[in-house]
């Protein structure tokens, strides 16, 4: 289904999530992310986007959720049942939603923490904290401010250059534009844009912004009450009649009554 | 399946905010309520009243009151065992001051007189929080039950420092002092539970215990939409210390008859009605019956199973059962985090699905 040649390095075979042991959240959601490629989840509140993002980095363990079917492959290797700190040492590692640095630490003991799974000496951390700074050179400025008292721009930006300092294949992004300016939006994906293209860090990619998302990622997935219904070119998405007029807000012929409003017809793609 | 609520309408608002809406939960509490009232009354004995059902009850009774403090407005408090305290002596004084006073509303007023005393120790969580106002109440813990054993005039000045029952009685018949009949004593402290369970589960699903519970959840956020966090925090700790102190008065008039401060109010107790309701579950009336439960009969039942199933000496039998105890509670804690009553809820739950898993 990936028209993109390179094997992926993260694959979501028909997943199922249950919160709680009775709430069915995903009902099966598969997604691949290619080597190097940045892939956009998209889809409105409560459709299950962050959820798959958990469910990929083992996190539900902490909400009452499972997965109770299917399987997650990284890196040729299931996952599923690794622990969160686990899969951060093989390279995968997720900056949540609502950034969530530690308050009371400066920006640069934040990044610092990030370099905790790290094997490899004290000169390798100082080069990618030197590396992380050329990529957020706003980091730099504030480096030795607490996090807690730094914008929120400038906390996204320390939570992806903690998750950097890993040393990542792959990086889970939830919702980096959420309550930011759409200048700071526009500059954090471009930067995201720019370690995907030179540091070759894999991106999945969940997102509101329609807009932007499709703009800078490769392919996109739309997931819709836990299912996806529909996954394409993030230029095809976007050219999509129903994307355009769902998710993008442009309706096509210009306003119309509800009346013509055409019912959304899902495809039922994990079935075929 | 037995338990459904499927072809349970409401047609009425009332039907729809009644307190159990699902029939099988209404009849089953009736039925409980039922055989505890007319049934057990009249099988019990002096060693069940004795060492288990007025444990229970008054326990019950506290884990209540701690509950809504610390459960439903998300107040740690530390001092339960004062509050106990101030609820028994108040009793004791208000007995001899007003010998002609009806017990129940002896117990009504030693409720009210711990009130106060738990407005007056829940005044600083309006400044401070979690961990610092745990500090705070426990400095109550030790202050109440330092001034219990340091003023005469509240022992009214014995030689020994205890206090003991005078005798009295309602209805005719003897509730307090060694004459009293288990099954009255059973009885009187099972009307008390079963009465403020009820207008426990009532305040908490109206309005205070919605305001409770916003400041529990987020205290910034209950400010801002109105919520004046010092009538909630107080009315709180007013109505928590009320039940704790009601629970303290019936410790001390029905269940134990004489008692030295040091000895049944120490921080032990705080302690034990604080794991009563964090293993029966924060937030849940349920649960506060629930945890009180477990923590009362589980080292009765270890003890009977090792001494007379197993054989072990009764001593040997009291070290097992501190360390079984401290094992089930982890391990009751390791499977639902969220106490008893969670399990019992995802239980329901399941019954209601079945045969669906979700």
């Amino acid at each position: 289904m990936n028209e993109t040649a390179a094997q992926p390095i993260l694959s979501v075979n028909n997943i199922e999530v249950i919160y709680n042991h009775v709430i069915l959240v995903l009902k099966g959601v598969s997604l691949s992310v290619p080597e190097g490629g940045i892939v956009a989840l998209l889809g409105a509140n409560g459709a299950g986007k962050t959820t798959t993002l958990k469910a990929i980095s083992n996190l539900l363990g902490a909400e009452r959720g499972e997965v109770t079917k299917g399987s997650i492959v990284f890196k040729e290797d299931q996952v599923e049942a690794l622990s969160p700190n686990d899969l951060v040492k093989r390279g995968c590692i997720q900056v949540m939603e609502g950034r969530h640095c530690f308050g009371h630490l400066t920006v640069e003991e934040n990044l610092l923490t990030g370099a905790y799974t790290r094997k490899d000496g004290h000169g390798a951390i100082k080069d990618d904290l030197d590396l992380v700074y050329s990529y957020f050179p706003r980091l730099k400025e504030r480096r030795s401010s607490q996090a807690g008292y730094t914008s929120g721009g400038e906390q996204q930006m320390c939570a992806i250059g903690r998750a950097l300092m890993s040393r990542p294949n792959m990086i889970l992004l939830d919702e980096p534009s959420m309550g930011l300016a759409p200048q700071l939006v526009e500059e954090i994906f471009e930067i995201v844009k720019l370690l995907n293209e030179k540091e070759g860090v894999s991106f999945l990619l969940a997102e509101q912004n329609t807009n932007v998302a499709l703009r800078y990622a490769t392919y996109g997935y739309i997931l819709e009450a836990g299912r996806i219904v529909l996954d394409g070119d993030a230029k095809a998405l976007r050219d999509n009649e129903d994307v355009k007029e769902f998710y993008l807000g442009v309706g096509g012929e210009g306003r119309k009554s509800f009346r013509d409003v055409k019912h959304y017809k899902r495809r039922k793609r994990w079935l075929s | 399946m037995l338990y459904r609520e499927a072809g349970q309408f409401k047609t009425t608002y009332d039907a729809d905010q009644a307190i159990f809406p699902i029939a099988q939960d209404r009849w089953a509490v009736i039925a409980f309520a039922a055989i505890a009232f007319l049934v057990v009354p009249f099988f019990v004995n002096d060693y069940w009243t004795n060492a288990v059902l007025l444990p229970l009850l008054i326990y019950g009774l506290a884990a209540l009151g701690l509950n809504i403090l610390v459960g439903y407005c998300g107040q740690i408090s530390l001092g339960t065992g004062g509050f106990m305290a101030v609820g028994a002596f108040a009793s004791y004084k208000l007995m001899t001051s007003f010998p002609e006073l009806n017990i129940a509303i002896v117990v009504l007023l030693s409720g009210g007189a711990t009130a106060l005393v738990g407005v007056m120790f829940g005044l600083p969580s309006l400044r401070i929080k979690g961990f610092y106002l745990a500090v705070a109440t426990l400095a109550a813990q030790f202050f109440l039950v330092w001034l219990f054993n340091k003023v005469g005039w509240f022992y009214n000045y014995s030689a020994t420092g205890q206090i003991s029952v005078p005798e009295r009685s309602i209805f005719g018949l003897v509730v307090t002092g060694p004459t009293a009949a288990p099954w009255v004593k059973y009885l009187f402290c099972l009307s008390f539970l079963a009465l403020f369970g009820l207008i426990a589960k009532n305040v908490v699903r109206g309005r205070i215990g919605r305001n409770w519970m916003a400041i529990r959840d987020m205290d910034i956020a209950a400010e801002l939409i109105g919520v004046r966090p010092l009538q909630t925090k107080l009315s709180a700790f007013a109505f928590s210390s009320f039940y704790v102190g009601m629970a303290g008065s019936l410790l001390f008039t029905i269940y134990l008859g004489a008692i030295e401060v040091t000895e049944v109010f120490g921080i032990n107790v705080s302690f034990l009605v604080l794991f009563m309701v964090i293993i029966g579950g924060l937030g849940s009336i349920l649960g506060s019956f629930l945890g009180a439960t477990f923590l009362v009969l589980m080292p009765i039942f270890l003890k009977n199973f090792m001494v007379d199933g197993l054989g072990l000496l009764p001593v040997l039998a009291k070290h097992v059962e501190i360390l079984l105890m401290g094992l089930l509670i982890m391990g009751f804690l390791i499977v639902e985090p969220h106490g008893l009553a969670r399990m019992w809820q995802i239980l329901k739950e399941k019954f209601r699905l079945w045969p669906f898993p979700y």
